[in-house]
């Protein structure tokens, strides 16, 4: 087990890339620590599975370098990088008994069967799988097989990590979160590092202790997901993680100070953007609205009532401010003025946070 | 065998495919006398000349427009009527719809040789003897269990959900089957289309035993020739080779539906 | 999977293929059964005969001959040309402009006319004028296939594999390409061996195609008449004749209606039974 490093890694499906659309993974350094819990989040079409083709080693990248830890094997072919990969669809080797399909993959690697033995009944226990290990694997079902497909990745001692390519799609969803914790506990007995790559934050803020946020082929923040949550790298980040998602509101600077609707904005960070983008935001999760006497004017048009908290949906002038605010609070359609809470607000230019690490 | 050699087993395949099409172009472009007075690995004199005669003796020519015209009234009839039924059967239950199913598809099972006389003497009985639409009806017995099978396949990919929003906006049923429906599995449509026209180009037996004039398949006038007028083997050849244009064009035009249509969603 | 109505309007939709698929299969059976039970001579005149066209087929020994050389015969080219096909099918780009190249091209045999198929290995077998026969007869094989048994019945096969194994070569494609991408990336991950992914992989998820292609196979080559009557007219002697041309030669040559009945009745069940057994046996293991 090691580390897992990728130095400047680009993509491209096509063979000549010329334009930046052209390449699906468009530049990353990224550190996977060993033994850590990490999910890819992003959206259909971010470039995730690619990724995660590129470490298992089915994908060789236009650019840049994989290591495992000091050893380069951006060259080794999947079945000499110990790693074990488990996809969205279950894929189990039908006309064998789950006994065999636990055992396959140490019998290719001409493990003797008195060593096999042990291990496939102790994977066996570990994943619930013990009552049906002389069944055929055919008629199971999904969430049955994707227990399968994992455990053909446990079974090595020796993997790197395993990857999981949204491996839940297929399960009832009453099944999912079962399933969900079973990883958890894996991981913690297991010990090796894991990269689940999901679309949905709520399987990846469950699951992860950092969450790796994917979008249009590039990394976007890597964070646990209090971060993300907290202080999103960009705009991006605020949008798709949270419910609702970040207000991101334009602004324009006046002698340094940032303003919005003609009112200035306390932010957490002093830095300010230098001269030349073309976008300026600022962003502030619903959570850190709040009403005040002598705030900005919004126009309240809309209150949806979603349990503990309701969702307010305000417009000043051209913009859209939601604000989640707690039962109790009464709420009446109409004029109000809000505030920002200025710890959790922060300045964007073209997307990416204008913070002190930056400046 | 490793890797890097795959590629020659169905190179070596091909090649032994091509070997009798060859063979038959490359006798179709040689004189009689070439062909009987010695043995030629390609034509020395090069001729055109048998296939002037086919394009200018009305007895072959009309053998061409006869064949495609009971070939495409089979396909036209066959797909007609199996569309209504492999919907019934794809969407529906009904009284006897399994046994009904099974017994189409026995008539698949069904040898040829056991219905040309039976075929015969019926056909004969309707005046329809020496008709395109005899050969086009006996051909559609087995055409249309297997549309209706094919069409049933893709029907049932198309999710009912498409029916009923079609129904919920006032669409009558026939309306709906054209406008919406149709277009919708058109790529099953055009598989069925091709088994139609595959079977019904191929066969013979039937087609001979049915016509005697009017309506002789080319495929009958070649064996006709073969018989009457001795060894007039470039004739043949050349004949044999136009007969394989249709069936190459068709291929053509459906190749990216061929291993589709193999799979007709049921693999 | 969705639930289907029941509905017994939908009797109208199939009421045209009933109506003519009966008039095609049920009369022409009819009076297959009618001949078969009757003797006539002549002019439309019947005597119930009861089973004895039956008994006399079932004891005759040009029938069971002919039986046998049918069995043979569809049993020689099934062991050929399905493990062929499969072969090809597995050696075969999986994507890539060679795919169209060589589906056109294998497919091509099966849209050429039954009768042009036999014309055309007759003259590609001819001893003395045929690429093939040329070729053999210059290697020291003494070939003849009008003449010889053995020679006869090694180009009524070897046609039989130019013709049809596309078949089988295409239905395996088909069942190939339909394998998820997975599948082959788990096995790669699982250190499995070429010939690991065919046994464990390839071939389970082509089981149901493959059953297709026997069965089609076996189907069409019991039916089998053209191709060799062409070719060979079912000889020297009866060598090559198989029950389809013996039955047309008993229906439409010697107009024996009785017997010919009873032949095509027997020949129609041994064919639906046959398919019925292996497709209930086969489909067995898939319900468990």
């Amino acid at each position: 087990m090691s580390k897992i490093n990728l130095r400047e890694l680009k993509h491209s499906y096509l063979e000549n890339p010329s334009r930046d659309e052209d390449w699906a993974l468009k530049g990353m350094d990224i550190e996977w620590s060993d033994g850590g819990a990490y999910a890819l989040l992003g959206p259909s079409g971010c470039g995730k599975t690619t990724l995660l083709n590129i470490i298992s080693g089915l994908l060789v990248p236009s650019h840049g370098r994989v290591l495992f830890g000091d050893e380069d094997v951006t060259d080794t072919p999947p079945e000499r990088r110990n790693i074990a990969q488990v996809f969205q669809f279950p894929v189990v080797y039908d006309t064998m008994t789950v006994y065999d399909n636990l055992a396959f993959p140490l019998r290719n690697r001409g493990v003797p069967d008195k060593e096999i033995d042990p291990r496939v009944r102790e994977i066996a226990q570990m994943l619930d799988l013990e009552e049906m290990l002389l069944s055929k694997a055919a008629g199971l079902t999904a969430d049955a097989k994707q227990k399968i497909s994992l455990g053909r990745g446990l079974i090595r001692s020796d993997v790197n990590a395993i990857l999981f390519d949204e491996p839940l799609t297929v399960i009832d969803p009453h099944l999912k979160w079962i399933l969900r914790s079973k990883l958890k506990e894996i991981h913690r007995q297991v010990g090796s590092t894991m990269i689940y790559v999901t679309h949905d934050q709520t399987e990846a803020m469950t699951f992860a202790d950092q969450v790796v946020v994917m979008h249009e082929g590039m990394v976007v923040q890597v964070g646990t997901p209090i971060e993300l949550f907290e202080k999103p790298q960009h705009t991006f980040v605020g949008h798709f993680i949270g419910s609702p998602g970040m207000n991101v509101l334009p602004c324009e600077f006046d002698s340094g100070v940032p303003r919005f609707a003609g009112h200035s904005i306390e932010t957490a960070s002093t830095s300010r953007p230098a001269a030349g983008y073309s976008r300026l935001e600022f962003g502030v999760r619903p959570e850190f609205v709040s009403f005040c006497p002598d705030g900005i004017p919004v126009e309240i048009v809309k209150v949806n009532d979603v349990g503990r908290y309701r969702i307010v949906d305000t417009r000043a002038g051209d913009a859209r401010i939601q604000i989640l605010v707690p039962e109790g609070e009464s709420v009446s359609l109409g004029r109000a003025q809000v505030q920002f809470d200025p710890a959790h607000t922060q300045i964007y230019a073209d997307g990416w946070i204008v913070a002190e690490a930056s400046s | 065998m490793t890797r890097r050699y795959k590629w020659l087993l169905p190179a070596f395949y091909i090649v032994f495919l091509m070997l009798p099409i060859y063979w038959l172009l490359n006798m179709s472009f040689k004189t009689t006398n070439e062909i009987l007075g010695s043995f030629t690995l390609w034509p020395k004199n090069f001729t055109l000349e048998n296939y002037t005669t086919i394009f200018t003796d009305p007895t072959w020519y009309n053998g061409y427009i006869d064949s495609l015209t009971y070939v495409g009234i089979n396909t036209a009839i066959s797909v007609t009527v199996a569309l209504p039924a492999a919907y019934a059967f794809s969407r529906y239950r009904f009284l006897g719809d399994k046994h009904l199913f099974f017994w189409l598809l026995t008539n698949r099972m069904a040898p040829p040789a056991v219905f040309a006389l039976p075929f015969l003497q019926l056909y004969s009985e309707v005046g329809l003897f020496d008709t395109h639409i005899a050969v086009a009806l006996a051909h559609a017995l087995f055409n249309i269990p297997l549309a209706v099978w094919i069409l049933e396949g893709f029907m049932s990919g198309v999710p009912k959900e498409l029916d009923e929003t079609a129904y919920v906006d006032g669409y009558s049923f026939w309306r709906f089957f054209i406008k919406i429906f149709i277009p919708a599995i058109i790529a099953g449509i055009g598989v069925a289309a091709f088994f139609c026209f595959m079977f019904s180009w191929v066969e013979l037996l039937l087609a001979k035993t049915l016509t005697s004039v009017e309506a002789k398949p080319i495929a009958a006038v070649m064996t006709r020739t073969a018989s009457t007028s001795g060894y007039e083997l470039g004739l043949l050849a050349a004949a044999g080779s136009l007969t394989i244009i249709p069936g190459a064009f068709v291929i053509y035009f459906v190749r990216n539906y061929i291993a589709k249509g193999f799979a007709l969603g049921r693999v | 999977m969705t639930v289907k109505l029941t509905n017994q309007k939908a009797w109208f939709l199939v009421a045209p293929v009933v109506v003519l698929v009966a008039f095609n299969a049920v009369i022409p059976l009819m009076t297959v059964v009618n001949y078969s039970v009757q003797e006539s001579f002549g002019n439309n005149i019947f005597f119930w005969e009861g089973v004895k066209w039956f008994e006399e087929v079932l004891h005759s020994e040009r029938f069971a001959a002919s039986l046998m050389r049918q069995i043979f015969f569809t049993s020689v080219i099934l062991l050929i040309e399905i493990p062929f096909g499969v072969a090809i099918a597995l050696s075969m780009p999986r994507k890539g402009p060679w795919v169209s190249v060589c589906l056109v091209l294998m497919a091509l045999p099966l849209l050429i006319p039954w009768n042009v198929v036999g014309a055309m290995w007759n003259i590609f077998s001819l001893p003395d004028i045929g690429l093939l026969g040329k070729a053999l007869n210059s290697l020291g094989i003494g070939y003849d296939y009008t003449q010889e048994p053995i020679s006869a019945w090694f180009t009524v096969i070897l046609m039989d594999v130019w013709h049809w194994t596309s078949l089988v070569v295409l239905l395996a494609f088909a069942g190939l390409s339909s394998i998820p991408e997975a599948y082959y990336h788990a096995a790669k991950i699982d250190g499995a061996s070429p010939w690991a992914i065919v046994r464990y992989i390839e071939l389970p998820k082509m089981k149901r195609v493959l059953i297709i292609a026997f069965l089609l196979r076996f189907m069409d080559s019991f039916m089998i008449y053209t191709e060799p009557f062409v070719l060979t007219g079912g000889g020297p002697g009866n060598a090559t004749t198989f029950l389809s041309i013996d039955l047309v030669k008993v229906a439409l040559g010697q107009f024996d209606l009785g017997p010919a009945g009873a032949i095509s009745l027997i020949y129609f069940l041994i064919i639906l039974l046959t398919c019925w057994l292996f497709y209930t046996l086969t489909m067995k293991d898939e319900a468990q």
